[in-house]
C-alpha cells in the first residue's frame, strides 16, 4: 500500500496514463511518481529562489536601501537574472583542486535537502511519504550537508576554503546535538516521529508547549544553516567566501540555491514541528503552510540584517555550555510531563504550556548565573571625558 | 599528532583589508602565531609628485592620501605652507576650516565605525546607516566646494570660497538631527552582547606601548593617554572653542570603537560653537597663485581623524617644495599590529585591524 495513492497529482497522472491512454500499470505508476517529484522539487526550489529575492529585499529595507528593483516588477525576476548570469559564467576549476570532489560537492549539498522533502507535508494530504521515522530521516539528511561543506573546502585547494570548512564541521557537529535534543522533545510530546502524526498531535502548537525546544531549534538551526550570527563558514569579512571561495558559475549557483533551499526546509520543519503545520482556520491548508514558512524566513532575514558574527570558539562554547544543558532540561521536563499525562487533553496541554514557560523563564537566567559564576557582568562602557591634556 | 603552521595570505585582494593591505599570517588552525604586514600596493609617489608641482597644486595631491578625510589633509598641508610663508588667514577662513575639518572627522569616524562592524560580521546594516548619514555631510562639502571626496577646499591663506547661503540651514539641520542618529547607531551596537563579547578585552594596547610606538589619535586615547593636538597645540581656532577629549581605559577594540562615537558627538559640539562664533568677513588672505616662500622648513601637526597628521615641507626658495614628507597616522598606527594580533584568532585579526582605522591611501601615499 503506497501512501502515494492519496496524492491527487499522482492519482490524476496515474488515471490519465493507465485508464484514459491505456498504458501499462508500471508506466503509469512511474510517470505518476515522476509528476509528484517534479512538482515537489521544483515547487520547493521555486520557493528557495523566491526567498533569495525576498531576503535581499527585506535586508535592503532594514538597511534603508531599496533592494533589487530592476528586473521585473519589484525586482522579483532578480533571481532569474542571477541564474542566467551564473550559467554563462566561466566554470573554473583551480589547478590545485581535487577535480572529482570539487565537482561532486554541489550535488552532495543540494541532493539531501531535496531528499528530505519526501517527508515534508506541504498541506493536508500533500506529502510524498509519511515515514514513521520522518524526523530522524530529516535530521539524517540535513547532516549530509555538512559533509558537502567539508568536501568543498577540502577539494578547493585553497587555505581560506579549508579554514571555512574546518569551522563548519566543528560547528555543525556541536549544534547537531542540541538540535536533535530539541526534536526529541517534540517526538516525546507527540509520541511519534511521523510528521503527519506530529501535526495531528498539536491541538496546542508546540511552540507554546515547548518554548525552550523552539528556541533551541531556532538557534541550532541557524548554526546548521550557516546563518548569522553563526555564519563563520562563509564569514565574508574574514574568509572572503569560505568554502565557496573557488566556486564559480553554476556550481556556485547550486551551492547558493542549496543554501537558501535549506533555509526554506528549516522553515518548513519549524512550521510542522512547532507551528501546527498546515492547520488553521479559513484559508486553504497549503496557503497556511506557506504563510508560516515565510514567517520563519522573514525572521531569518531579520536576524541576518541585525546581528554581528560570533567567533568560532564562542560558538562552540555557546553550544556546549548553554544549548546542551538547556536541551537536557527541555527533554527532562517534557518526559516527566508525558509520563504524568500520557494522552493529554486540551486543558492538560495548557497546564503543560504554563509549566514549560515557567521552566524556560527560570532555566535560562539560572543557567547563565551558574555558567558565569564569579565573572563580572559584561556591559557596554560609557567612557569618561577629560578636559585635561598631557 | 604532527601538525604544522600554515601561512595564510589575507589580502591584498580581500573584502576587509580596507583597500590593499596584505597580512601574511602564520596560523596554527585558527590561532595566529605570526603576522607580517606587507604594504605598498597603493603607492602613487605623492611625495615625489609634490616636488614637481607648485605649492597650491600640491593641495590636490593631499586629497588623495587619506581619501576618507580629505579636508583634514588639506588643512595640515595649508597650515604647514602658512608657517613656511608667514601668511595668516582671516578669521572667517579659519572658522570655515574648523567646521569643515570637524565635519570631516564625523565622516571619517562614521566610516571607521561602519567598516569596523562590517568586519565584525554585521551584514552591512550599521555600515549602511553610517554611509547614509555620511552622504548628508558630503552634501555639505559639495555646497562648500563642488566636490564630495577630493575636496581641495582649503587654500594657503584661508579657504577656496565662502560658504553659500544654503549651506548654513543645511548645516543647522544636520547638527539638529545627528545626535538622534548617533543614539540610533549606539542602540543597535553599543550594548549588543555579541559585539561586547567579540571586542572587549581583545587586542589590548597599553598606554605605554602606544606612546612607545608613537601611536596617535583615537587609538592612543582609547589606551587612556590624554593627547589631542587640538588641545595640546591648538591651530586655527581650536583655542576658541571648548570641547572634551574622550578617553578609554582598557585600550581594547571596544574602547577604540566607543571613543570614535564619543568623538563624533564632541565634533558636533565644536561645529556648533563655530557656527555661533563665526562672523562675516573675507575667507582668504590675498596670496598669489604662484609664490616663492623663503628658504626654510616647516611642520605643523594637526589632529586628523586618524591621528597626528603633518606635512614636513622644505623650501629652497622656488615655486615648488624641495621635499615634502607626510607623517601619516595610518602608517604609524600600524606599528603595533603584530603585538595586537598574535595569540588571537583570525576573526579577531580582522576586527582589530579594522579598529585601528587605517586608510591605505595614506599608508602607501
Amino acid at each position: 500500500m503506497s501512501p502515494l495513492k492519496d496524492n491527487s497529482i499522482f492519482s490524476w497522472t496515474y488515471e490519465l496514463v493507465a485508464d484514459t491512454l491505456g498504458g501499462p500499470e508500471w508506466l503509469a505508476y512511474g510517470l505518476g511518481a515522476l509528476a509528484v517529484i517534479m512538482v515537489v522539487v521544483n515547487g520547493f526550489l521555486l520557493i528557495g529562489t523566491i526567498f533569495t529575492w525576498m531576503e535581499r529585499k527585506v535586508v535592503g529595507r532594514f538597511q534603508s536601501r531599496v533592494g533589487p528593483n530592476r528586473v521585473g516588477p519589484f525586482g522579483i525576476l532578480q533571481a532569474v537574472a542571477d541564474a542566467v548570469k551564473l550559467l554563462f559564467q566561466e566554470d573554473i576549476v583551480p589547478r590545485r583542486a581535487d577535480r572529482l570532489l570539487f565537482n561532486a560537492a554541489p550535488i552532495v549539498m543540494l541532493a539531501p535537502s531535496l531528499l528530505a522533502l519526501a517527508v515534508i507535508p506541504f498541506g493536508a494530504g500533500s506529502y510524498v511519504a509519511d515515514l514513521n521515522i520522518g524526523v530522524l530521516y530529516v535530521v539524517a539528511m540535513s547532516g549530509i550537508a555538512s559533509l558537502a561543506v567539508l568536501i568543498a573546502g577540502y577539494a578547493s585547494g585553497n587555505k581560506l576554503a579549508l579554514l571555512g570548512s574546518m569551522r563548519a564541521v566543528a560547528m555543525l557537529l556541536s549544534y547537531e546535538i542540541p538540535l536533535v535534543m530539541a526534536l526529541l522533545g517534540i517526538t516525546i510530546l507527540a509520541g511519534s516521529m511521523s510528521m503527519v502524526d506530529i501535526i495531528a498531535a498539536q491541538s496546542v502548537p508546540f511552540v507554546l508547549v515547548s518554548p525552550l525546544g523552539a528556541l533551541i531549534f531556532l538557534i541550532a538551526m541557524s548554526a546548521e544553516l550557516n546563518r548569522p550570527p553563526f555564519d563563520v563558514t562563509e564569514a565574508e569579512s574574514e574568509l572572503v567566501a569560505g568554502y565557496l571561495t573557488e566556486y564559480s558559475g553554476m556550481k556556485f549557483g547550486v551551492f547558493y540555491l542549496a543554501e537558501f533551499s535549506n533555509v526554506v526546509l528549516a522553515g518548513a520543519l519549524f512550521a510542522i514541528l512547532f507551528l501546527d503545520g498546515w492547520e488553521w482556520a479559513i484559508l486553504p491548508s497549503h496557503l497556511w503552510f506557506l504563510i508560516k514558512v515565510f514567517g520563519f524566513l522573514f525572521v531569518a532575514s531579520w536576524v541576518r540584517a541585525t546581528l554581528p558574527r560570533m567567533r568560532i570558539d564562542q560558538i562552540l562554547t555557546f553550544a556546549w555550555k548553554y544549548l546542551f544543558p538547556l536541551s537536557l532540561v527541555n527533554v527532562l521536563a517534557l518526559a516527566v510531563e508525558t509520563i504524568a499525562w500520557p494522552d493529554p487533553s486540551g486543558l492538560q496541554l495548557w497546564i503543560m504550556v504554563a509549566i514549560n514557560w515557567a521552566i524556560a523563564a527560570a532555566a535560562i537566567p539560572l543557567l547563565s548565573l551558574v555558567v558565569h559564576l564569579g565573572e563580572p557582568a559584561r556591559a557596554g562602557r560609557r567612557i569618561p571625558l577629560s578636559e585635561e591634556v598631557f | 599528532m604532527h601538525t604544522q603552521p600554515v601561512i595564510v595570505n589575507i589580502g591584498p585582494h580581500h573584502p576587509s583589508t580596507h583597500g590593499v593591505f596584505r597580512m601574511r599570517l602564520t596560523m596554527d588552525g585558527e590561532n595566529i602565531l605570526d603576522v607580517e604586514p606587507v604594504i605598498g600596493y597603493l603607492h602613487r609617489g605623492s611625495e615625489k609628485l609634490a616636488e614637481e608641482r607648485h605649492y597650491t597644486q600640491v593641495i590636490t595631491l593631499t586629497d588623495r592620501m587619506d581619501y576618507v578625510a580629505s579636508m583634514t589633509n588639506n588643512q595640515a598641508y595649508v597650515l604647514s605652507c602658512e608657517q613656511l610663508t608667514g601668511i595668516t588667514p582671516p578669521d572667517r577662513g579659519m572658522y570655515l576650516r574648523v567646521i569643515a575639518a570637524e565635519l570631516q572627522r564625523v565622516v571619517s569616524h562614521l566610516v571607521a565605525t561602519g567598516f569596523f562592524l562590517q568586519d565584525l560580521g554585521a551584514f552591512a546594516t550599521p555600515l549602511m546607516y553610517a554611509m547614509r548619514e555620511r552622504e548628508r555631510v558630503l552634501d555639505l562639502f559639495e555646497m562648500l566646494c563642488g566636490a564630495r571626496i577630493t575636496v581641495s577646499y582649503m587654500r594657503i591663506g584661508g579657504v577656496f570660497q565662502d560658504a553659500p547661503g544654503e549651506f548654513w540651514p543645511a548645516l543647522r539641520r544636520i547638527l539638529d538631527e545627528f545626535p538622534a542618529f548617533i543614539d540610533e547607531l549606539e542602540d543597535l551596537i553599543s550594548d549588543n552582547e555579541i559585539v561586547l563579547s567579540r571586542t572587549q578585552g581583545v587586542s589590548v594596547i597599553t598606554g605605554a606601548d602606544a606612546v612607545n610606538a608613537s601611536i596617535t589619535g583615537p587609538v592612543l586615547r582609547a589606551s587612556g593617554v590624554s593627547w589631542d593636538l587640538r588641545k595640546a597645540a591648538p591651530y586655527d581656532v581650536y583655542d576658541r572653542v571648548s570641547f572634551d577629549v574622550p578617553l578609554g581605559e582598557h585600550g581594547d577594540n571596544y574602547d577604540r570603537y566607543i571613543i570614535r562615537i564619543r568623538e563624533i558627538r564632541e565634533s558636533l559640539k565644536i561645529v556648533e560653537q563655530c557656527v555661533a562664533q563665526i562672523e562675516p568677513g573675507p575667507v582668504r588672505a590675498t596670496t598669489a597663485m604662484l609664490f616663492r616662500p623663503p628658504v626654510g622648513e616647516s611642520y605643523v601637526p594637526i589632529e586628523a581623524p586618524k591621528g597626528e597628521l603633518g606635512f614636513y615641507l622644505v623650501s629652497d626658495g622656488s615655486i615648488a617644495p624641495y621635499r615634502m614628507h607626510a607623517r601619516a597616522p595610518s602608517l604609524i598606527n600600524l606599528t603595533l599590529l603584530k603585538q595586537m594580533l598574535v595569540g588571537w584568532k583570525l576573526s579577531d585579526a580582522i576586527v582589530s585591524f579594522g579598529s585601528i582605522d587605517v586608510n591605505m591611501g595614506e599608508v602607501d601615499r
